[in-house]
């Protein structure tokens, strides 16, 4: 709308402007003519413009207001008495006029001037044709403008309608899945718009919403069942000792297996509150600058009597220093957690192909900004499959669950490496198990010699005399 | 042996009175911080037991102030904050132990007898004997009747620390913190298995055992021909 209107108003401007000029040029060569050659030269040269100009408009009158020449019939009564400007109505005199009736009354445009010695001279300019363009413009633009209202508005309504039965649609979809649906997702169009991209993106976080909730399940349901297996049998065990009729003795047994039940139901609380707050990372100011190598060696040295005993060798490799910073007891907890599944699940199967090397071997090599934690054993291991499951709380892999333990080691493993911007990977063996810690490496030049890996043999370390 | 224990929930702290009481010791028992300090500075206490949480002044409040004006009683803390931070913050508030709640009595028991015996001026010893077993803390030496017996590093800080300790009981998670330094439950039993490895090298082939278990508590080394 505002750009019509300032088309109109420039038209307007450029023709009137033309206008004006071309009536002062006129004008100022008519005055010329009249000082050069007087009365009868100006009346000569204003019937002949009157004859061949088109679009002018002439006027001359003596002192007594008689028509000398001109092309129009008398004066415009705007200008009587006196010079003037203006627009003002006239009729053609004469045959003059192109393809213009001779009654037809015009618009023009002119001044009036008084003339030395007498006489008046009104010259002019014919504005009808410029007055008819400005209409013309002035019913292009208001067509164009309403063409372009109900273009818009017709248009809007259907995208309007269109946009809005898509968000029906979505809103819809969410109410079906506010409902308990939560499998539904948001109805897309493939067409990569702004609305389907929101919807993609809803989607998404739908599915994540969807896998947490059923994360959430299974671990109240695994939790609804690792304690209530342990009271029962705490329940049992208090139970059958107060029946039975040896009395005093028999009350001692069963305290005694009552405390044991209690004390591993204390261990599991304690693992899933350490976890949380693992998970809750509230407790990262606590790292300090510690020696990988040397948490790998000290908890491989506690470890490795325990892994004997289990029947399987443990040797150890590592540089001899990859300083970082991280919590030294959670690091050296996950990698114990690490060396306790190895050597629970670590035996070799009856049958296996006989493979080389030490039955457990944990592993530290730095490479680039991350060092990467192993411990490998050549049991059974664990199905692909299974390996993302396997490092959920609670989850335990062999259904009988006769080994001890709280399910939750891996997990601790898991949020140890969450908690320092670290990773753990389950990986082939090959066979066996092997877990893969991998934590981010203190930034900075760092003293590791990868080269030259300090190779020992933990169990086949000599014995000697305490040197520290 | 007289204990302090500043704890506001009766029924641990009837727990643990009682079964000092039955060890023999005398127990008083303060239930906020403000009575507990006070208790403490007027009487003089072989082992303070401190809850961390108290109503009033906070467990270590009142050790911090202890601490500040000279009282160097040995403080045993007692916190259900048992993370890594917690017990640090525990220790430098002026305690020297730090146990998480729920616990055995055994392992309280254990904790307390072991601060109570740290006043004595145990690191001029060099030389720690029982039977006719002797370690060296300067030459890292350990004999048996004359019998030089090889140990590795860890072995020689296991002994050491059950020698320093000998006649009381000491508990897998001292030996876990104590010569491991290491605060967390490793599950399985690794403990014992470095302490049957210690007893092959230190108790075979004698006639007379000095490394014993404690059923239900820990190790203990003695003669036990005492």
């Amino acid at each position: 709308m505002a750009i019509a209107l300032l088309v109109r108003s420039a038209a307007n401007r450029v023709l009137t402007e033309a206008v004006e000029v071309t009536i002062e040029a006129d004008a100022r060569q008519l005055s010329e003519v009249l000082s050069a050659g007087g009365m009868s030269a100006l009346q000569l040269a204003v019937g002949e413009k009157s004859r061949h100009s088109s679009g002018g408009v002439y006027l001359l009158l003596d002192v007594a207001g008689r028509r000398l020449a001109g092309n129009i019939q008398e004066r415009p009564a705007s200008f009587e008495g006196g010079s003037g400007a203006g627009v003002f109505r006239y009729r053609l005199a004469g045959r003059q006029g192109r393809g213009a009736q001779p009654d037809e009354e015009r618009l023009a445009a002119g001044i009036q001037l008084d003339l030395d010695g007498g006489g008046t001279l009104v010259v002019g300019r014919e504005i009808e044709s410029q007055r008819q363009l400005l209409s013309s413009i002035n019913r292009s633009l208001l067509f164009g403008l309403g063409a372009f209202a109900v273009f818009g508005i017709v248009g809007g309504f259907l995208l309007a309608r269109h946009i809005l039965a898509r968000i029906d649609a979505m809103s819809r979809a969410s109410q079906a899945i506010m409902a308990g649906d939560l499998a539904g997702r948001l109805p897309r169009n493939g067409s990569g718009d702004e609305l389907d991209r929101l919807a993609e993106q809803l989607n998404e976080m739908l599915a994540r919403i969807e896998r947490l909730m059923s994360g959430l399940r299974e671990v109240s349901d695994n939790i609804a069942h690792d304690l209530k297996t342990p009271l029962n049998r705490l329940r049992n065990s208090a139970e059958s000792a107060l029946l039975d009729a040896r009395g005093a003795p028999a009350w001692r047994e069963g305290l005694q297996r009552t405390l044991e039940e209690a004390d591993d139901l204390i261990k599991t609380f304690n693992a899933l509150l350490l976890i949380a707050r693992l998970e809750a990372g509230s407790i990262a100011e606590s790292f300090e600058t510690v020696d990988l190598a040397e948490i790998a060696r000290d908890v491989a040295e506690l470890y490795e009597p325990s892994a004997e005993e289990a029947g399987l060798s443990l040797a150890i490799i590592t540089p001899p220093s990859v300083p970082t910073r991280a919590n030294r007891q959670l690091v050296s907890q996950a990698l114990a957690n690490m060396l306790d599944n190895a050597i629970k699940y670590g035996v070799r199967q009856a049958g296996s192909p006989s493979v080389a090397g030490p039955g457990i071997l944990v592993a530290l090599d730095a490479e680039g900004d991350t060092a990467r934690l192993s411990v490998a054993d050549r049991g059974p291991g664990i199905a692909e499959a299974d390996r993302k499951r396997a490092l959920d709380r609670f989850v335990r892999l062999q259904p009988s669950r006769t080994k001890p333990g709280s399910g939750l080691g891996l997990s601790l493993v898991a949020a140890v490496a969450q908690m320092h911007n670290g990773s753990v990977a389950l990986e082939d063996n090959q066979p066996g198990l092997r877990i893969v810690l991998s934590l981010p490496l203190a930034a900075g030049p760092l003293s590791v010699a990868n080269s030259d890996p300090n190779r020992s043999r933990a169990r086949n370390a000599s014995e000697h005399g305490h040197s520290d | 042996m007289r204990v302090l224990v500043i704890e506001d929930d009766r029924e641990i702290a009837h727990f643990v009175a009682k079964g000092l009481k039955e060890s023999g010791n005398t127990v008083d028992i303060a239930e906020d911080g403000d009575t507990g300090l006070e208790t403490a500075r007027g009487t003089a206490y072989d082992v303070l037991v401190v809850d961390r949480m108290l109503p009033g002044r906070d467990g270590l409040s009142v050790i911090q102030i202890l601490r500040a004006e000279g009282n160097r009683v040995p403080v045993l803390i007692l916190s259900a904050l048992g993370e890594v931070d917690d017990r640090v913050k525990g220790l430098k508030a002026g305690g020297d132990d730090y146990l998480t709640k729920p616990f055995a009595f055994a392992e309280l028991m254990a904790r307390v007898e072991a601060l109570a015996r740290r006043s004595a001026p145990e690191e001029s010893t060099t030389r720690y004997t029982v039977a006719d077993l002797t370690l060296d803390r300067l030459t890292h030496k350990v004999h048996r009747a004359d019998q030089h017996i090889l140990l590795q590093p860890r072995e020689f800080r296991l002994l050491e620390y059950l020698m320093r300790h000998a006649g009381q009981v000491v508990t897998r998670t001292m030996l876990l913190e104590n010569v491991w330094d290491y605060h967390f439950d490793p599950q399985t039993n690794v403990i014992d298995v470095h302490i049957s490895r210690l007893r092959g090298k230190i108790d075979k082939g004698f006639e007379r055992p000095l490394l014993h278990t404690v059923r239900g508590a820990g190790y203990t080394i003695r003669d036990s021909a005492d």
